[in-house]
């Protein structure tokens, strides 16, 4: 048993970024925009809370935020505004980002610079309940924030009149524009939203957890984050728990190396991509967006 | 280091540039050319997968199980002798189809989003090949994480002595004219046009069985792609490794779009994303600017000719099925 407690403790910092960014793309993909780039937004806001997070943490995670949102604002202008498909445009952009990253970082000359990690806030009192404490109640601030855009997120879809508006634009945007709604303002708006949490996602791994930049060091989470999405079933609570099933699917990798299990790593890497592609098809059709990736709505 | 690139080490790098893509025939040859393989071949099976509204991103995965499959054949099955060669790259295209048809599989039977199924199969490939490079395939003296060499029966002839030019060359010639002629003029590429173009009317005809066709268009990309692995696999490297490919599977997506998805037209686009890529090289070898700028070039060229073009924003793109999304048969 005593392995469970680290294992929960790496489980929920792995979810973190995840589940940040994914919070994001559930805005997004219910106003029925799909952000392929949204891997860019991370890479982007890793690189700008690297490049500025030696002056403060906040000021890092401000950066983060405003990479994310510069990628977000390419993706607004060609696929909201330009109607051009927005999958080829995501896979630019996130290329786009990894391109542009990469050669700043080098040109900068790669020193080894290395900013200062969030320290974890214990919350007094459920920081000491056992098993879970450590886990969920003695994590960095950014943690709190992810856990915290769940119930935000679920209140503006579920209980406002703009969330409302929001997910009329992804199910039925015809209708949503009968009724008065400007379709392509909330979808330029939920892209915004979700590429800037896909920015602070990034903000949070060099932050929180590495506390240096590489190169490509998003690894693919934006892309995680988009199956999370479907395997939450769009909806946020959904995405809460696939991002900590999928963060612990990750964090098991360094349990079979603690524990010294025969199992080779680069098998128990494959674990949580198995896991996805067993879950997307067991879970079967189901509750996506109805116009989601759709360029063209006018018909 | 920023400041040192002022406008009169621009003449530098532009002739580094030059040099490391088309300047010397042997950057051509044996870099540029070699390096436009793969990419003519993935894309031409993306713009086959794309025509039919599957929007498969999972080239790279794909060309990593194709490398595995030949590498696998081209040391167990030397004994085939000449014909080892066939044998590789027939394997590596049937693993490439295979891998493809666990996503079509996924998207046919259960309504799973292709985009998200191959990126998740992208990763178990490039995790799988870690695996056996440092374990089952290991060469024997256990040192470097990579297979034995393949022997001399495995490997495709270079065209001109001296360079690295291979036959693989003349594969990709062959399978982008023949996939031009199958799109444009026979009934079944009809279908796969017809199919991604609009379904709802492709099945209101009752003549074209959209499901099985997209399922025919998504395997077909698969086994294009393995093909490339295992070209380079025969034909380059000869031997199977991690990092085999500098991210073919990827930079094949924007070949194809740059081509508007007309294989001919692939192998142009693809020329000229292997001159990016190796120029690229080229000015990190002798004038210090990092090469992955190639990457950002690549996709600004993407969103000039999506922007630009006023192409890509109806058929044959906006058919797919969303992840469970179901879809009025």
């Amino acid at each position: 048993m005593s392995e469970v407690a680290p294992l929960l403790e790496a489980a929920v910092r792995t979810a973190t970024p995840l589940l940040i960014a994914a919070a994001g793309e559930t805005v997004a993909e219910r106003a029925g925009v799909i952000n392929i780039g949204l891997e860019g937004c991370i890479i982007a806001g890793a690189y700008a809370a690297f490049a500025v997070g030696a002056v403060t943490t906040a000021a890092g995670y401000a950066a983060a935020i405003a990479a994310g949102l510069g990628v977000g604002v390419l993706l607004a202008v060609f696929s909201v505004a330009l109607r051009r498909d927005q999958i080829i445009v995501g896979t630019a952009l996130t290329m786009l980002a990894l391109g542009v990253t990469g050669t700043l970082f080098r040109m900068g000359g790669a020193t080894a610079l290395v900013v200062a990690t969030q320290p974890a806030t214990r919350l007094p009192g459920l920081s000491e309940i056992p098993l879970i404490g450590a886990a969920f109640f003695a994590q960095p601030a950014i943690t709190y924030v992810a856990f915290g855009l769940v119930p935000a997120v679920w209140w503006f879809l579920q209980r406002t009149h703009s969330g409302l508006s929001l997910r009329a634009v992804g199910d039925a945007p015809i209708a949503a524009r009968a009724a008065g709604v400007r379709v392509s303002a909330v979808q330029a708006s939920a892209v915004l939203f979700g590429s800037g949490l896909g920015g602070l996602a990034g903000g949070a791994l060099v932050l929180a957890q590495a506390g240096t930049f590489a190169e490509g060091m998003s690894a693919g989470r934006g892309f995680l984050a988009i199956a999370i999405v479907a395997l939450g079933r769009w909806r946020p609570a959904g995405v809460a728990i696939a991002s900590l099933v999928f963060g612990a699917a990750m964090a098991l990798q360094f349990v079979v190396q603690a524990l010294g299990w025969r199992v080779r790593y680069e098998l128990a890497l494959m674990i949580p991509y198995v896991l996805t592609l067993t879950a997307l098809g067991a879970l079967g059709k189901g509750v996506a967006p109805a116009t989601l990736g759709r360029t063209v709505i006018d018909q | 280091m920023i400041e040192s690139f002022a406008l009169a080490d621009l003449g530098q790098v532009l002739d580094a540039f030059w040099r490391g893509s088309l300047g010397t025939s042997s950057a051509f040859f044996s870099g540029t050319l070699v390096r436009a393989i793969p990419l003519a071949l993935v894309g031409i099976g993306l713009s086959i997968a794309f025509r039919a509204g599957v929007f498969n991103i999972g080239g790279e995965g794909q060309l990593l199980l194709g490398a595995t499959a030949a590498t696998f054949v081209g040391l167990y099955a030397s004994a085939l002798g000449p014909i080892a060669v066939v044998a590789a790259l027939v394997a590596a295209g049937i693993a490439g189809a295979a891998w493809a048809t666990v996503a079509a599989y996924l998207r046919d039977r259960f309504g799973v989003f292709e985009v998200v199924s191959t990126i998740m199969l992208n990763f178990i490939a490039v995790n799988l090949v870690s695996y056996l490079v440092r374990g089952p395939l290991q060469e024997p003296t256990r040192v470097y994480p990579q297979t034995e060499i393949i022997p001399f029966g495995a490997r495709l002839p270079h065209l001109w002595p001296g360079t690295r030019l291979h036959a693989g060359a003349i594969i990709a010639i062959v399978a982008a004219v023949a996939s031009w002629w199958f799109l444009s003029r026979t009934a079944a590429g009809f279908r796969i046009r017809a199919a991604g173009a609009s379904p709802t009317v492709s099945r209101t005809t009752g003549r074209v069985r959209v499901d099985r066709v997209t399922f025919g268009a998504f395997v077909a990309s698969g086994a294009l792609a393995g093909l490339a692995g295992g070209i380079e696999v025969s034909g380059v490297t000869y031997a199977l490794y991690e990092n085999l490919s500098p991210g073919y599977g990827f930079s094949a997506i924007a070949v194809a779009i740059l081509a508007r998805l007309r294989p001919l037209a692939v192998l142009l686009a693809a020329l000229l994303f292997a001159t990016l890529e190796t120029g690229a090289l080229g000015m990190q070898r002798d004038a210090g600017v990092p090469s992955v700028v190639a990457l950002a070039l690549e996709a600004a060229i993407i969103l000039a000719v999506v922007g630009v073009s006023g192409g890509f924003r109806d058929a044959p793109w906006r058919t797919w099925r969303a992840s469970g999304a179901t879809v009025a048969r």
